[in-house]
């Protein structure tokens, strides 16, 4: 919700010249109860002027002064977006000043309401207006709001459009490093970075990357082993190559170090079950590691089954998931050995 | 643990739907068309949508609809996507389907769909799994899927599947739990889940649950009602809710409430709205919670209202 600016200079449009002619359309909602409160006064105003201008379909400079005055009293209105829109283009309005407007828009709005489609859609057609000129301004725009809110969803999909349609690729990977070493735990830049490494221009692609790839992922792992999302990162390094997965000696290594290191390892833990199911033969060292972890001085027993008890205790609001597990992994890792042709290796 | 206070939040929504004028209603006044479907939903759930004039609202609502076939968000409000679903599932609720013009509706619909499959919202053209969805469940509840290339839209939506199993909103846009529901569901009604990798898919929706009890939408971000359902019904349709602990999210959407003035706020503590008192009653449906009607996780309407359209009385 908009937090509306004490508008103690706004003339009311009823007093306004230039407005004379222009009859104002209230809402047609029903009955009317009284209005309390000031404010609403204003915003009632402004729409049932604007709803005026919108019904004669009114593309003037008055017109677009009244979308200018609604969407700072309710950025959400998408009618009042569009219908800007269509004046705009009436007008043959010049396209960067637009960008201006909207920054203006955001910068004035509370925290939390630049969440909001219309302003980035509103935006992205501007910039489709602009073309390739606006990359590096719709770059710098949406740093600026990440830098406030590094996970906002409306800011990475414009980004993400800005990139594919627009350019501007080259510092891209830079970036998303930045942003992980300022908070290694935001998602949104890991996803942002596989979407570099897997689609900019210019990189080698996934192929050429994964090397340094899983080497940064698996340290951003041993900083702190509880985050989800290099883990999943690292899985989707290896899409489609889940042999590479568990040949790769990094792999198993950062797992055997957290499991050894006995904190945050529920994740390591997953992952050891991802890899047995893959027909990864697990060394002494990382047997011993996970019998270490359980209470119960399991020595000897079924690998699968003493991981999945430990998950079910120390991760007991998943407890269900890891009991599924503790059913399917041998059965997934005796399908691998057999598809290899090892049959006869236990686990 | 707590109960529901379900007296209250009737009271709350037909408070809320009566006070036009309060600065809530008339900054939201282009999306009542959603904030109908939300409140009347809930009324259904909770048993009590003959409280709502049903006559009033439907003819209110037709007058939002347009030359085109499509709803706006309210009367004056150009029409979009997401309002004619609303507008679609309101009608469902009053077994009113029949007050439309159904090739109209769906051509609006079908003709927003682009050559790679997807869908724009409107006219102007943005893109979002959530139009998909949007687009394939009014087709659905009018049987008029096969106005659009159904193939072609599932096509575009796995086109959004990311390595973690999840979807975005757009080719390599984030996983979110919000448009997961989104793509999940649009799968689910065509018939294209085996598209999904559930066991995936299904530990990521797990692992949105937290200490709370709540759930998150995407990693490392707080948890939030809605999520109840857009976590919780995804999880349904693929088969996989048994892995997170229903007990504790229960007592999470519960502690939500506002049990003195009614209605359901995102996180304990914080304002309540009819779109997470929505969210949140609709979960508890999922989580099977007594005395509330069951609804489909796939058309988020009650069962008994899409048996009615699939099935007959």
């Amino acid at each position: 919700m908009d937090v509306l600016q004490k508008s103690s200079e706004r003339i009311p449009l009823s007093q306004r010249p230039e407005y004379a002619d222009v009859k104002p359309v209230p809402q047609d909602d029903g009955p009317n109860p009284i209005v309390p409160i000031s404010y609403t006064d204003e915003f009632r105003e402004t729409m049932d002027y604007f709803r005026a201008i919108y019904v004669a379909d009114e593309r003037s400079l008055r017109a677009l002064q009244l979308t200018t005055e609604a969407i700072k009293l309710n950025p959400g209105n998408y009618t009042v977006w569009q219908f800007r829109r269509l004046v705009l283009e009436a007008l043959n309005a010049d396209m960067n000043k637009e960008l201006d407007f909207v920054d203006g828009i955001v910068e004035g709005i509370v925290e939390g309401n630049s969440k909001n489609y219309q302003i980035w859609h509103h935006r992205r057609w501007v910039a489709e207006n602009l073309g390739t000129d606006a990359s590096t301004r719709e770059l710098e725009f949406t740093k600026t709001i990440l830098s406030k809110d590094a996970k906002h969803y409306h800011a990475w999909s414009h980004r993400q459009w800005v990139l594919q349609a627009l350019g501007g690729w080259k510092d891209e990977l830079t970036y998303c490093e930045l942003l992980l070493k300022d908070d290694i735990f935001n998602n949104s830049a890991w996803n942002q970075r596989y979407f570099v490494v897997t689609r900019s221009p210019l990189l080698g692609g996934l192929g050429a990357m994964r090397e340094s790839e899983v080497t940064c992922t698996v340290n951003a792992i041993m900083e702190h082993p509880e985050n989800e999302s290099p883990w999943r990162y690292l899985r989707g390094l290896y899409r489609n190559d889940t042999h590479a997965l568990v040949k790769d000696p990094q792999v198993a290594s950062v797992c055997l170090k957290i499991l050894t290191a006995k904190n945050n390892y529920v994740h390591a833990l997953s992952m050891l079950l991802d890899l047995l199911c893959h027909g990864f033969q697990p060394s002494l060292e990382i047997r011993n590691a996970v019998y270490g972890l359980s209470d119960s001085g399991a020595q000897g027993s079924d690998l699968v089954k003493v991981v999945c008890s430990i998950l079910e205790l120390v991760d007991p609001m998943r407890a269900n998931y890891w009991k599924w597990r503790r059913n399917i992994v041998p059965a997934q890792a005796a399908q691998c050995l057999k598809d290899d042709g090892l049959t006869g290796l236990s686990l | 643990m707590g109960e529901l206070a379900v007296e209250k939040h009737v009271k709350f929504i037909l408070t809320i739907e009566k006070e036009k004028d309060s600065f809530e209603s008339v900054v939201m006044e282009h999306i009542r068309l959603n904030g109908a479907y939300w409140a009347l939903t809930t009324l259904d759930i909770l048993g009590k949508l003959n409280t709502v004039d049903q006559d009033e609202v439907v003819s209110w609502m037709m007058q939002c609809q347009h030359e085109s076939g499509g709803f706006g968000g309210n009367i004056g409000h150009d029409p979009h996507l997401l309002y004619t679903l609303s507008a679609i599932q309101v009608l469902a609720l009053f077994d009113k389907i029949d007050a439309l013009d159904i090739d109209k509706v769906s051509n609006y619909i079908a003709g927003l769909q682009n050559n790679d499959g997807s869908f724009s919202g409107d006219m102007w053209g943005e893109i979002d799994t959530r139009f998909s969805c949007v687009a394939i469940l009014s087709l659905a509840l009018l049987k008029r899927l096969d106005k659009i290339n159904v193939e072609k839209a599932v096509n575009y939506i796995v086109s959004c599947k990311n390595l973690d199993g999840g979807f975005g909103c757009t080719p390599g846009a984030e996983s979110h739990a919000g448009q997961i529901f989104c793509c999940v569901a649009a799968l689910a009604v065509t018939g294209s889940l085996h598209h999904v990798d559930k066991d995936l898919l299904g530990w990521w929706l797990c692992e949105r649950q937290v200490k709370s009890g709540g759930l998150n939408g995407r990693p490392e971000k707080l948890p939030d009602v809605c999520y109840s359902w857009w976590v919780l019904s995804s999880l349904i349709m693929i088969d996989r809710v048994h892995w997170i602990d229903k007990e504790k999210l229960i007592k999470f959407i519960l502690d939500c409430q506002d049990k003195e003035n009614g209605g359901i706020s995102d996180q304990p503590e914080d304002a309540v709205d009819v779109f997470h008192t929505y969210f949140g009653v609709a979960g508890l449906s999922l989580l099977e919670y007594p005395g509330l009607k069951a609804i489909d996780p796939a058309y988020a309407l009650p069962v008994d209202v899409v048996n009615r359209i699939f099935f007959g009385r």
